[in-house]
C-alpha cells in the first residue's frame, strides 16, 4: 500500500509549525499506524532529515502515551481503539491521511505532534487520590464491597489520561477525564472521606490548568478509546455541587493536610 | 573472582524479616527530612518507593523519561498479583507461596528473599485495596482470585485484564499525592545517563532533559533505581518501546555488579511476527491457555486452512508431552515446545512461526457467550492486530521475550555492591531465580518499593558515614563529562543507517543465538558478531540532529549503543552457566527426552559480573545459594 502524509511539523513550542506532506510507500495491511511512521522515519534518517517527534510506549493501547489526530479524528477513525491499536488495513490504499497533534491551550505543542500534558498530572496531583499512607491499611477483605460498585468503579479507573477528551472538545475541556476519577472514589467506600473535597479540587485544578467547561458535545465519549461514558460527568456535576453548597469548611479544606511531627 | 555475601540475616527463615526490622537503625523526623533520595523510574517499584520514601519525610527527586510517572510499562501488565491470603480457603500459605516460587524459579533466587516477599504480598494486597484499586470481586462484595500461571491454589487477584494499569494506578496516586505536597519533586521526560560515585557511595545520577537536551546533575544521599528489565536486547518483545537498560547498564560500567543476565523470560502467547515492519510483540494473557487448546499440523509444509485439517492430523503437543499440565505447562517449558515444532517446520502462519491457540471446543462447551465473558477482550485484541477473528478460527501464537529475571545484584537490603545504590523490582535479579511464575512480577515490585526499600535504605542512612557531597564534586563533572562526549560522539558519526536498523539487527543475533535455547558455539558465534555489529554501528550510524532540542533519534542511539554492549554481557553469562535451569536452556543438558537438565553441584550459585572494558570479558563473582528450607527437586510438569 501506497500513502501520502500530511503530517505538522513544529521544531518546538516557540516556532511556528504547519504541515509538510510525505510519500510512504511499501505499507503492508498488517502494519500498525505508528509503524507507518516508524517507517517515514527511517527514510528521513537516512536521507540526513531529523524524524518526526511522536509520543508513543507500549503500543498495546494501554500506556496512553500515543496522542495522534488523525484525519481530524483523535486517534483516528476506528472507535475505541488507541491510535497504536489502529492497523493499515482500516485505510484505503492510496489515501492522504493528516497527521495532527492534540491542539489545547493546556496541551502545549513540544515539538512536531508531542504535546506537554503535564497539566492532567497537576490536576490528579490536586486530590485525584485515596489519602492513605503505606502500612496504615486494614485487611483487604474488611471491608466488603458489592460487586457493582467495584464494576462501576473499575470502568472508571480503566481512564488511560492519553487526553483524546480534551482534543476532540469544543472547548478543550477535561471534564470526562476528571469525571472518571472522581466517579472511580465515588463509587468506593475508601473514597467517601474525601469526595465532596476531591471534587471540587479536581475541578478548580482543570480551571486552573486553562482545560474548558463542558458544554454536552459528547465528543469525549465518541474519541475515548476506553469506552469510558459522558454519564460520569453527571456524577461529578451533582458531586460537584453539593460540594459547593456544603459549609466553608469543607470547600476550605486546602488540597491535602499532613501533620507536622 | 570473589565470594559475595548476600547480608541474609540469620535465625529462621519466618522469622529473619521480622527480627531483622526490630534492630534497624531509625532516624529521626528532623533528621529524615535533611536527607535526599532519587528514585530512577516510576514503574510499580519506583512509583511506590518513591511514595512511601516522601511519607517517611525524606526528600524525593524522581525521575522518568515518560511525559507522566502513570505510563511506565507496569501499565500494561494484564495477569494479576500473588498473595497468599488463602481468602479461598484452598489450603495456601505463605510458606506454599515461597515454595512454588523457588521452585518456579529451578531453584536459583535467594531463599530468604524469596520467603520475605511471600510473607509481605499479604500486605500488599490490602494497600492497593485502601487506595481504591478495584480489584475482581464475587457477589458477597468480597475478593475474587483466580489460579494462573502453573500454582494449584488460587491465589491470583486481578482487574479483569488490566491489573498492571490498576496498581499502577494506586501506585502514581500516591506518587500524585507527595507531589502535591512538595514532598517529591517530579522530573518526566528526563533520562538517566550515568551514576556518580563519591568514595565508593553512590551519590547521585546526571541526567539528559529529552526536551531540552539540558545536561543536569544530582546530588543526594542514597540512589534507589528502579529502572526494569531489558527484554529489549531481542528488538522485538512484550517491552515499551522505551523500555532499555542505560540506567543499569551505565551503572554497570560504574562498578556495580550484574548478576545473572542470561535469566530471560520467553512467554509462550504472543502474536506472531507479521513481518520485516514489526516493531513490538503483544502478550495474549496466558489465562487463555485455560481454555484454548494448541496444536499443530502433524505434516510439515501444510498448506489447507486450520479448519480444514482432520483431527487426525493434528499434534496436541503440550497436551502430548505434558499430559499432566498440558496446555497449562509454565512459561519457559511451552515457548521451547512451540519453537521445537516450528524447527520442524510444522508453524503456521505465513512467516510459519506460530502454533494455533484453538478455542473451537471451548466454544462448543461452554457457548460463544461465556468465551466473550472470559476472553471478549482479548479476543478483540487479538481482531484489531491480526484481523482475523477468533471465534472463526483459531489463533495464531509464538513465544516472545517478555521478562528479565536477571538485572543488578543486590544484597538483602536490596542494595548493589555500591553502596548506597538500592535496585528495586525487575531492574534486580534476587526474586525469581531462573524463572519467573505469572503475577509475580507486580507483588515483586510493589513489595521492594512499599515495604522493604523504607525499611532497609532507612537502616543504611542511618549508619553510613555521607561526607558532605553537593554538584560541584569533582565526581560529578567527571560523570557529565563522559555523558557529553557520549552524545557529541554519537551525533558525529554522520554514518549513513538508521538507529533502529542496528537494534533490529542485534535482535536477530540475539533471538537466533541466544533466545529459547542456546548451545556454546552459537554463543561464541553471537560475542564476535555483536562485537562486529558494534563497529559498524560507530561506523555508520547516523543521528540527525542535535543534542540541545527534543532529538528522539539521539535518545534511542545512546540505548541501543548499551544494547550493543550490555548484550556481550548476556552471552558471557550464558556460556559460562553450562547448565539447563529454568529459562536458560542449554542444549547440551537435556534428559533424553528433552527437558532442562539442572546441574546443582556446579551452579548452585547467582553470577554477578564486574565490567572491565567495552568488549573484554568480565568477571565474574559468585554468590553460593543455599537451600535450607526447600528441599531441592527436578521440575517436572509430565
Amino acid at each position: 500500500m501506497k500513502f501520502t502524509l500530511c503530517v505538522w511539523r513544529q521544531l518546538n513550542s516557540d516556532e511556528p509549525g504547519s504541515m509538510v506532506s510525505y510519500e510512504v510507500d511499501g505499507v503492508s495491511e498488517d502494519m500498525s499506524f505508528l509503524e507507518v511512521l516508524d517507517l517515514l522515519n527511517e527514510n528521513l534518517v537516512v536521507r540526513g532529515e531529523e524524524p518526526i517527534a511522536f509520543d508513543h510506549d507500549c503500543r498495546e493501547g494501554i500506556c496512553g502515551m500515543c496522542a495522534l489526530v488523525i484525519n481530524g479524528v483523535p486517534h483516528g477513525p476506528e472507535p475505541v481503539t488507541t491510535a497504536c491499536q489502529l492497523h493499515m488495513r482500516k485505510f484505503t490504499d492510496g489515501q492522504t491521511i493528516t497527521v495532527e497533534p492534540w491542539r489545547a491551550a493546556a496541551f502545549p505543542v513540544i515539538r512536531d505532534l508531542v504535546v506537554d500534558r503535564r497539566s492532567l498530572d497537576r490536576v490528579i496531583q490536586a486530590g485525584g487520590f485515596v489519602s492513605v499512607n503505606t502500612g496504615s491499611a486494614p485487611d483487604a477483605n474488611a471491608l466488603p464491597i458489592s460487586k457493582d460498585a467495584a464494576d462501576r468503579a473499575f470502568e472508571a479507573a480503566a481512564c488511560i489520561g492519553c487526553g483524546a477528551c480534551v482534543a476532540a472538545c469544543p472547548n478543550a475541556s477535561a471534564s470526562l477525564f476528571v469525571a472518571a476519577k472522581v466517579a472511580q472514589f465515588a463509587a468506593l467506600p475508601q473514597g467517601q472521606p474525601e469526595r465532596l473535597q476531591r471534587a471540587i479540587h479536581l475541578v478548580e485544578a482543570m480551571d486552573r490548568e486553562g482545560f474548558g467547561g463542558c458544554t454536552n458535545h459528547y465528543e469525549c465519549e465518541a474519541v475515548c478509546p476506553k469506552g469510558i461514558p459522558v454519564s460520569f460527568i453527571a456524577h461529578l456535576n451533582r458531586d460537584f455541587l453539593k460540594a459547593a453548597l456544603m459549609s466553608r469548611e469543607v470547600r476550605d479544606v486546602p488540597p491535602a493536610v499532613e501533620a507536622e511531627e | 573472582m570473589s565470594i559475595l555475601d548476600g547480608k541474609v540475616p540469620g535465625g529462621p527463615i519466618e522469622t529473619k524479616w521480622s527480627n531483622y526490622r526490630v534492630d534497624m537503625k531509625l532516624i529521626s523526623p528532623t533528621n529524615k527530612r535533611k536527607l535526599r533520595v532519587i528514585v530512577v523510574g516510576s514503574g510499580l517499584a519506583g512509583a511506590s518507593a518513591a511514595a512511601s520514601l516522601a511519607e517517611l519525610g525524606y526528600q524525593v527527586d524522581c525521575f522518568c523519561f515518560q511525559d507522566s510517572p502513570r505510563r511506565a510499562h507496569s501499565v500494561a501488565a494484564q495477569g494479576g498479583i500473588n498473595a497468599a491470603k488463602n481468602y479461598q480457603n484452598d489450603g495456601d500459605s505463605v510458606r506454599r507461596l515461597f515454595y512454588d516460587t523457588v521452585k518456579g524459579g529451578d531453584f536459583r533466587a535467594r531463599e530468604a528473599n524469596v520467603y520475605r516477599l511471600a510473607e509481605i504480598s499479604n500486605s500488599i494486597i490490602d494497600q492497593c485495596v485502601a487506595q481504591g484499586v478495584p480489584f475482581a470481586r464475587d457477589y458477597g462484595g468480597l475478593l475474587d482470585n483466580r489460579s494462573f500461571g502453573g500454582a494449584q491454589v488460587s491465589r491470583t487477584f486481578y482487574a479483569r485484564g488490566q491489573t498492571g494499569q490498576q496498581l499502577l494506578l494506586g501506585c502514581y496516586g500516591a506518587l500524585s499525592r507527595q507531589i502535591g505536597l512538595g514532598k517529591v519533586q517530579m522530573h518526566s521526560r528526563v533520562e538517566m545517563l550515568d551514576l556518580v560515585v563519591v568514595e565508593g557511595k553512590a551519590r547521585g545520577i546526571i541526567t539528559r532533559h529529552l526536551v531540552s537536551g539540558r545536561i543536569a546533575r544530582w546530588a543526594a544521599d542514597a540512589v534507589v533505581l528502579a529502572t526494569g528489565g531489558y527484554g529489549n536486547v531481542f528488538y522485538l518483545s512484550t517491552n515499551a518501546m522505551g523500555c532499555n537498560v542505560t540506567a543499569t547498564y551505565r551503572a554497570y560500567k560504574r562498578g556495580a555488579y550484574f548478576a545473572n543476565p542470561c535469566f530471560t523470560q520467553i512467554h509462550p502467547t504472543c502474536i506472531p511476527v507479521a513481518g520485516e515492519h514489526q516493531s513490538k510483540l503483544t502478550l495474549m494473557s496466558e489465562s487463555l491457555r485455560n481454555d484454548g487448546r494448541i496444536w499443530v499440523p502433524v505434516q510439515p509444509d501444510e498448506t489447507r486452512a486450520a479448519a480444514d485439517i482432520p483431527e487426525a492430523e493434528r499434534d496436541y503437543f503440550l497436551e502430548r508431552k505434558y499430559p499432566a499440565f498440558g496446555n497449562l505447562a509454565p512459561r519457559d517449558i511451552s515457548s521451547r515446545a512451540a519453537k521445537e515444532v516450528c524447527d520442524e517446520g510444522r508453524g503456521v502462519g505465513k512467516l510459519g512461526r506460530g502454533v494455533y491457540l484453538d478455542f473451537s471446543d471451548a466454544l462448543a462447551r461452554l457457548g460463544k457467550g461465556s468465551i466473550a465473558g472470559r476472553y471478549g477482550n482479548l479476543f478483540e485484541m487479538y481482531e484489531k492486530i491480526t484481523g482475523e477473528n477468533p471465534y472463526q478460527r483459531p489463533m495464531r501464537i509464538y513465544p516472545a521475550s517478555h521478562y528479565t529475571m536477571g538485572g543488578l545484584w543486590v544484597d538483602y537490603n536490596l542494595m548493589s555492591n555500591i553502596e548506597g545504590l538500592h535496585v528495586l523490582g525487575e531492574a534486580n535479579f534476587s526474586d525469581h531465580g531462573a524463572n519467573r511464575l505469572g503475577a509475580s512480577a507486580l507483588m515483586q515490585g510493589l513489595a521492594d518499593g512499599y515495604f522493604i526499600i523504607g525499611d532497609t535504605l532507612g537502616n543504611y542512612l542511618g549508619s553510613a558515614e555521607l561526607a558532605e557531597v553537593d554538584i560541584n564534586h569533582a565526581a560529578f563533572a567527571d560523570a557529565e563529562n563522559s555523558v557529553r562526549a557520549g552524545i557529541k560522539r554519537l551525533l558525529e558519526v554522520n554514518g549513513r543507517r538508521s538507529v533502529d536498523s542496528f537494534h533490529r539487527e542485534l535482535g536477530n543475533i540475539m533471538w537466533e543465538y541466544c533466545g529459547m535455547s542456546r548451545n556454546a558455539q552459537g554463543l561464541r558465534k553471537a560475542i564476535d558478531l555483536i562485537a562486529e555489529l558494534r563497529e559498524q554501528f560507530w561506523r555508520e550510524v547516523r543521528v540527525p540532529g542535535t543534542n540541545e532540542s527534543f532529538n528522539v533519534a539521539l535518545e534511542n542511539a545512546g540505548r541501543v549503543a548499551d544494547f550493543l554492549e550490555f548484550a556481550q554481557l548476556l552471552c558471557y553469562d550464558a556460556l559460562s552457566r553450562d547448565e539447563s535451569c529454568g529459562a536458560h536452556f542449554r542444549e547440551e543438558h537435556q534428559t533424553p527426552e528433552g527437558e532442562a537438565e539442572r546441574n546443582d553441584e556446579a551452579f548452585s550459585y547467582v553470577s554477578a559480573w564486574q565490567f572491565t572494558g567495552v568488549g573484554s570479558e568480565p568477571i565474574q563473582h559468585k554468590e553460593p545459594l543455599s537451600f535450607d528450607n526447600v528441599a531441592l527437586a527436578t521440575r517436572s510438569y509430565k
